[in-house]
């Protein structure tokens, strides 16, 4: 839609099935486990390369629905997590409503003293 | 080899009808760039559910969106999200919202400019219907209200 609306747009991935079937303009796929999609915690260096890779695929890609995928590589002696991603027992469980709202009130009071 | 993601979805939610992904056969859009990206003003969008101070949580049906200042730092973000392990994101936000990254490459040049607010929504609203409908015209809105020349969405 808003590539539609004249803007140019370009978005990530690391679930390559799920964005083939969307197909997007562009997209640009790391091979990266879910809620890594630019890097691991802490490692700048490695999430700015991924970064401009992304702001140069602005440029490069010239058919829509191209996807450019990133040669970084999670853990080049462990792919375990490829086994595990996103299966039984992957996500948290959800919590029950009351610790939920208290979580959030203790947290918006965290920020609010941050005035 | 890439992860299959349908599959591993459909079968951790096979207690529910098999949700319907959404499937674009027709060739997509296209507005070509029309300067380089050193020159662009590029908006960045998050799907991971990262939150700017004592802005409210997303609901699990939610289809709102947050803006977050270009220059928030890390104490200023928190994450909600039910959908992915979200440990290493509320650890460091660039993981999934890399705005300290664009912030680097705006002052070495690499970009025009990232565009502010930079913006975050949750990405695990079921509904396809509501993100077309309801999340992305208020997102078109606010792009051309900030001049954005490109917009640069990071999945959770």
């Amino acid at each position: 839609m808003v590539e539609a609306a004249g803007i140019p747009t370009l978005c990530m991935t690391s679930a390559l099935d799920i964005t083939s079937a969307v197909n997007p303009p562009r997209a640009v796929f790391l091979n990266f486990p879910l809620g890594h999609q630019t890097g691991k915690p802490h490692q700048p260096e490695l999430q700015r390369q991924i970064v401009r890779d992304a702001m140069r695929a602005f440029e490069t890609i010239e058919r829509p629905g191209t996807i450019v995928e990133l040669p970084y590589v999670w853990d080049a002696n462990d792919r375990r997590w490829e086994e595990t991603d996103y299966t039984e027992g992957f996500l948290p469980e959800r919590p029950a409503k009351e610790d939920a709202d208290t979580a959030e009130a203790a947290r918006r009071v965290r920020f609010s003293d941050m005035k | 080899m890439a992860v299959a993601y349908i599959p591993r979805t459909r079968e951790l939610y096979r207690a529910y009808t098999p949700y319907r992904w959404v499937v674009n056969t027709d060739t997509p859009p296209w507005t070509p760039l029309e300067k380089p990206i050193a020159q662009c003003r590029v908006a960045l969008m998050s799907s991971g559910g990262i939150l700017y101070r004592d802005q409210p949580r997303f609901h699990r049906e939610d289809a709102t969106y947050r803006s977050i200042p270009k220059n928030a730092t890390q104490a200023d973000l928190s994450v909600w999200h039910f959908g992915y392990r979200t440990q290493d994101a509320a650890s460091d936000h660039n993981c999934v919202f890399p705005l300290a990254r664009m912030r680097e490459l705006e002052a070495e040049g690499a970009i025009g400019q990232l565009a502010d607010p930079a913006y975050s929504f949750m990405g695990g609203v079921y509904s396809s219907r509501k993100v077309r409908e309801e999340l992305a015209p208020r997102i078109v809105d606010e792009l051309k209200r900030a001049h954005a020349d490109t917009f640069y969405l990071v999945p959770a």
